[in-house]
């Protein structure tokens, strides 16, 4: 089973982020960053899927030659080998899926693994576009049946289930209030949800072995992808910042204030 | 307090790391905020050492891991390793004892000294942490000077030696399967593998500690313990030099690990003088908290750029022994200096198990004193300089 996974390189969300003061992107000074911690979960997946049932595991990012870094970290973990797209400026969803695309066209992976949305920006787009481009099933926020505390996850067992024959693929879906099986003919596109599994630590014999691995870059304008964005960032704001509360005396007071000045009843 | 995802790095000095450095660093810190902070405040409490921890080590790689692949090594550098060090000590000074012992003065030793044998034997299931090792070498009477050390072993008719003596202070004694146990001979002093369960050999631990008490110290006692040559003599190792050889490499993980203690009660401390309000205003805004956080971040990056030097020359085989004597003494007495200050910022609650601090703090006068004492090291470093040995009469 040939297996392709996004790994994006994102701004950690334990750093401060600030917005820049003209509004056009954030203060990357002191700024880390690391791997997608959706994508990890696809990663990690991608590996026990392989591990059960043999293949290759093709890490891919988009973005700029500092993402080479989250790749080896994906290498680390068990990944067999990687591509960096190499793209500068903005990439909106459309154009991520429109290289994903191509890369697909280039690789032809039997299943898709992505995590369900980067924690940069949130969008929660790019797989479902590129499922549409391709034509091929869908199916997003995978998770594990069973549950993280189960025997299942203690043992890292895929949550993916494939079919004895290997054409279809079983995944369980998070919907409002519960879980949704889906089953679906590969070649496929997934996302991943937060509690598909808990990725490994890469270990340090993993983490030298991954200098050796194959890491591929190319060129994104080379791939013949329309990447032009179809989404514009006007202008970055603060959230507001949160005001004290107050203490009312009674609860006549209370619905005073609810509906003179909060307007809420 | 979250737990921190990154360490403190004032100077940048992480510029200065590959990016399989990095890589290690962030792996280890993660593995220490997901399985050593939840549970190791309660273990020190109990005076419990979280024998749990091992096999997940091994698994991820921690012991050993500047050896070569073919004995479960991975072939890390040792500034990697160092960093590594760095991490496990944030968690707690036991929990890198344990990796140093393992790595640094069990499989080290083996790895250099050992026969084929005993390298094939011993070093894939120590990195696995599927056996435990300890190093004797101290002993009641000898702790400075080792080159006083009773233990006697004598060769016997047959192909084996008779060991007979006591070591003490020995982390991870009783939970060893394998000890490497010094021992003056008549050909000088020579080194044993003592396998757990040998007739006469027993390891009572030493209890009773306030500090590293997440860690097992023991006694070993060696009474007319028998051992096959061929598999416990270190054929390689004759002389002081080699034990010797070994503390070097397990100072070289301290001068490193003793700065991820000090960077987490220097990370407390700060959080908690930013956030702690007396008189209307963060207790950070006071001059005289300032000056210890300066002071200790000060401290905290000046024995970072050290060690990270120190770690330059190891890889390139140009660190000497006195130099790493330099780094073992200035880090840790820093880090003895920087726990102590950050305990007074917390007020009464530093104290407490709620915080790291005083639990640092306290471990750290172990790590002040073991593998060479603060003193020895200046003694040592002053040798260096001057060409006279002021311990040697």
């Amino acid at each position: 089973m040939k297996l392709l996974v996004t790994v994006k390189r994102v701004e950690d969300p334990e750093s401060r982020i600030r917005v820049r003061p003209d509004g056009q992107g954030i203060v990357t000074d002191g700024v880390n960053y690391k791997m997608n911690p959706f994508d990890e979960i696809a990663v990690e997946e991608a590996i026990r899927l392989k591990e059960r049932h043999g293949g290759e595991v093709v890490v891919v990012s988009l973005g700029g030659p500092a993402a080479a870094a989250e790749l080896r970290a994906a290498l680390a973990m068990g990944a067999d080998r990687a591509v960096l797209a190499r793209h500068a400026g903005a990439l909106d969803p459309s154009g991520a899926a429109a290289l994903l695309e191509r890369l697909v066209a280039q690789e032809r992976p039997d299943l898709v693994l992505l995590g369900k949305q980067a924690v940069d920006d949130d969008q929660n787009q790019t797989g479902q576009l590129l499922a549409g481009r391709l034509g091929w099933p869908q199916a997003t926020f995978a998770s594990k049946k069973e549950g993280l505390e189960s025997p299942a996850e203690q043992a890292r067992e895929p949550g993916l289930a494939l079919s004895a024959d290997g054409a279809r693929l079983r995944v369980a879906r998070e919907i409002d209030g519960g879980l949704e099986t889906l089953e679906l003919e590969l070649p496929a596109v997934v996302t991943v949800d937060l509690r598909l599994n808990r990725p490994r630590f890469a270990s340090l014999p993993g983490i030298m072995k991954a200098k050796k691995k194959e890491l591929r870059e190319v060129e994104a304008g080379a791939l013949g992808a329309d990447l032009s964005p179809r989404v514009v960032v006007r202008r970055l704001l603060e959230p507001p910042a949160r005001a004290g509360g107050v203490k009312v005396a009674d609860v006549s007071e209370l619905f005073q204030r609810l509906r003179g000045e909060a307007k809420v009843v | 307090m979250a737990a921190s995802e990154e360490l403190t790095d004032y100077m940048g000095f992480q510029e200065l790391l590959g990016d399989e450095e990095r890589l290690v660093r962030r792996q280890a810190r993660q593995f220490v905020n997901a399985e050593v902070l939840p549970g190791i405040e309660r273990c020190a409490q109990e005076q419990r050492f979280p024998r749990d921890l091992v096999g997940r080590m091994g698994e991820l790689g921690f012991f050993g891991p500047t050896l070569p692949p073919e004995y479960g090594g991975a072939g890390l550098s040792s500034v990697a390793y160092g960093l590594l060090m760095y991490e496990l000590e944030r968690g707690d000074s036991g929990i890198r004892s344990f990796a140093s012992v393992q790595g640094a003065l069990v499989m080290y030793p083996i790895f250099t000294y050992g026969s084929e044998a005993q390298k094939r034997r011993w070093l894939p299931r120590l990195a696995r942490g599927e056996a435990v090792g300890c190093f004797g070498l101290t002993e009641p009477d000898f702790g400075s000077n080792p080159a006083g050390m009773r233990t006697r072993a004598v060769r016997e008719a047959g192909g084996t030696w008779r060991l007979d003596g006591a070591k003490m202070w020995i982390t991870n004694g009783s939970v060893a399967d394998v000890a490497v146990v010094w021992a003056r001979t008549d050909d000088g002093v020579r080194g044993f593998l003592v396998e757990k369960g040998a007739p006469g050999f027993t390891a009572p631990e030493m209890k009773g500690k306030w500090s590293l008490r997440a860690s097992v110290t023991s006694e070993l006692i060696l009474d007319g313990v028998r051992v096959d040559e061929e598999q416990s003599l270190l054929p390689g190792a004759r002389g002081l030099k080699a034990p010797l050889s070994c503390l070097t490499q397990a100072r070289y993980g301290i001068a490193w690990g003793a700065l991820g203690a000090a960077d987490a009660c220097y990370q407390c401390a700060l959080d908690y003088a930013l956030n702690r309000i007396q008189f209307e205003r963060p207790i950070a805004s006071f001059q005289l908290q300032q000056e210890k956080l300066a002071w200790m971040v000060t401290e905290l990056t000046k024995g970072q750029l050290l060690a990270l030097q120190l770690g330059r020359l190891k890889d390139r085989h140009l660190a000497t022994p006195a130099q790493v004597s330099m780094a073992k003494m200035n880090n840790v007495d820093a880090a003895r200096q920087i726990a102590a200050r950050a305990r007074t910022i917390l007020g009464a609650n530093g104290i407490t198990g709620e915080y790291p601090v005083m639990r640092h703090m306290t471990n750290l006068e172990s790590v002040y004193t073991y593998e060479g004492t603060h003193d020895m090291h200046l003694l040592i470093v002053g040798e260096a300089v001057t060409g006279i040995p002021a311990f040697r009469p």
